[in-house]
């Protein structure tokens, strides 16, 4: 098997462990591929052509270490991304939670937040808005203000609108956010339910007693030791019955907790929690 | 001796992608993986299509799946598709890169990184430069590249973009790269 020259591997290996010792984000059990893409472009921007150097960059430098952290979590997502999870919620997953009096929905990883108001326009049609609370988290604090704020390029809003018709929406996307200069903001009564909070999958613990958690394109960027981390957390922190949605490519199939659920939806990767929490763990 | 196949498509692949994995025969020992650009919000038409004709199986990529030789694997519409070192399968929805997502570069890049001289990158059709830095970097890394000919190809500008950039070792009309790859596979036995 080719393997990268072993100098490689240990640079590697040292700046990673650099960055956890100097700043506590840990990022060893990130998918491999995608990681390199991201270290490799922020070498590139630090001007220098081995990895020890970006070590020694990162460790000095504080504010390029804010730029990294910023990079390593940029990804892209639209509002209603995959319509059809979200029909799927609609029809299959609002009724069920609708036999609680209160829900408690985790989003874990919810990046710059189009999928925290994506869901919270959804139950706000089906009139369970008042009934739920949104807890938001994400491991980048520059991402988090983003979601907290709900200012988005205007631009983006076309698909975004398509997005949501495709999904079942009643109304018109632009009846929740107010358009000004090349900016939409999300509309304030969808974030009154929503509380943000920092949250790191790597090295934070439980988030008790959820009906639903989402996840979604954020395990793919894990490798498997650290998806089935992840996914013990959200085992543990969903109640019996509790829903898991993950991205439409994810799947539960490695982890440990398997077991524990059964597909609601099987395509759109939707899991109901159907075993025991562990005890003692 | 080679591991793993990487291919690479963008407008008028769908028929390319056809003739060439029509081309494969059952024990095809190489591990395929493809990137056609598609639109974003495309669904898993392109499996079933290139299911029904190739003898392989042919499926969507799932995150973090093993890269089986003898099986085809599509980067679905919306993802990157990446080989991880211990060779599986890995996603991501960074930003695109040359203006896609799926990215040819992007699985070119990470699969010459773990196949090294294993490797074979394969471009097809196209009216986008995508693709043309991964095989050059198929190439550095010690890979064979191959490139359809751009006089029979429905959209030139991409294999022409790969020819300048990697300078090929390959350069075959459409009906000869199938034919080709196994040839490549048994001499290298």
């Amino acid at each position: 098997m080719t393997q990268p020259p072993d100098k490689d591997r240990l640079e590697i290996e040292l700046l990673l462990d650099g960055i956890r010792r100097r700043y506590g984000y840990d990022f060893s059990n990130y998918s491999h591929a995608s990681l390199m893409r991201r270290l490799d472009y922020m070498r590139d921007q630090a001007k220098v052509t081995r990895y020890t150097e970006l070590l020694d960059r990162v460790f000095h430098d504080e504010v390029f270490f804010d730029k990294l952290l910023k990079h390593m979590s940029i990804t892209v997502t639209e509002m209603f991304r995959d319509p059809l999870f979200y029909q799927a919620v609609r029809e299959q997953i609002v009724p069920l939670l609708k036999t609680f009096p209160f829900v408690k929905i985790w989003h874990a990883g919810c990046a710059t937040g189009e999928e925290i108001y994506s869901m919270a326009i959804l139950l706000h049609e089906e009139k369970f808005l008042d009934r739920v609370r949104i807890y938001a988290t994400d491991f980048n604090k520059y991402a988090l203000d983003a979601a907290q704020n709900g200012v988005y390029a205007l631009e983006t809003m076309k698909q975004n609108a398509a997005n949501y018709k495709a999904a079942g929406g009643k109304n018109e996307l632009s009846d929740y956010y107010s358009a000004g200069y090349d900016l939409a903001k999300i509309h304030d009564f969808l974030k009154e339910k929503v509380t943000f909070s920092y949250h790191n999958l790597v090295t934070d613990g439980v988030f008790g007693e959820m009906n639903m958690v989402c996840c979604r394109n954020v395990l793919i960027y894990f490798d498997k030791t650290l998806q089935d981390r992840a996914l013990n957390l959200f085992a543990d922190s969903l109640r019996h019955g509790g829903f898991l949605c993950l991205g439409s490519k994810e799947s539960l199939g490695f982890s440990s907790v398997a077991k524990l659920f059964e597909p609601l939806d099987a395509k759109q990767r939707i899991f109901k929690k159907t075993g025991e929490n562990r005890k003692n763990v | 001796m080679f591991d793993a196949l990487v291919i690479g498509a963008s407008a008028g692949g769908m028929k390319a992608l056809k003739t060439v994995l029509s081309g494969l025969p059952r024990d095809f020992p190489l591990a395929v993986a493809i990137v056609q650009h598609m639109a974003s919000h495309s669904d898993s038409y392109m499996a079933e299509y290139l299911a029904a004709c190739c003898p392989l199986p042919v499926k969507e990529a799932d995150d973090k799946e093993d890269f089986r030789k003898g099986a085809v694997y599509l980067a679905p519409a919306g993802y990157h598709l990446l080989i991880e070192p211990d060779r599986i399968l890995s996603l991501s929805v960074d930003p695109p890169v040359n203006f896609s997502c799926p990215s040819i570069d992007v699985l070119f890049d990470s699969a010459a990184g773990v196949y090294g001289s294993r490797l074979i990158g394969v471009v097809l059709t196209g009216a986008s430069a995508d693709g043309s830095a991964g095989l050059k970097r198929i190439k550095e890394r010690g890979g064979t590249a191959i490139v359809q000919d751009p006089a029979g190809a429905e959209v030139s500008f991409m294999p022409q973009s790969a020819i300048t950039a990697a300078a090929p070792e390959h350069i075959a009309a459409l009906d000869d790269i199938a034919p080709l790859l196994l040839k490549l596979c048994r001499q290298a036995l």
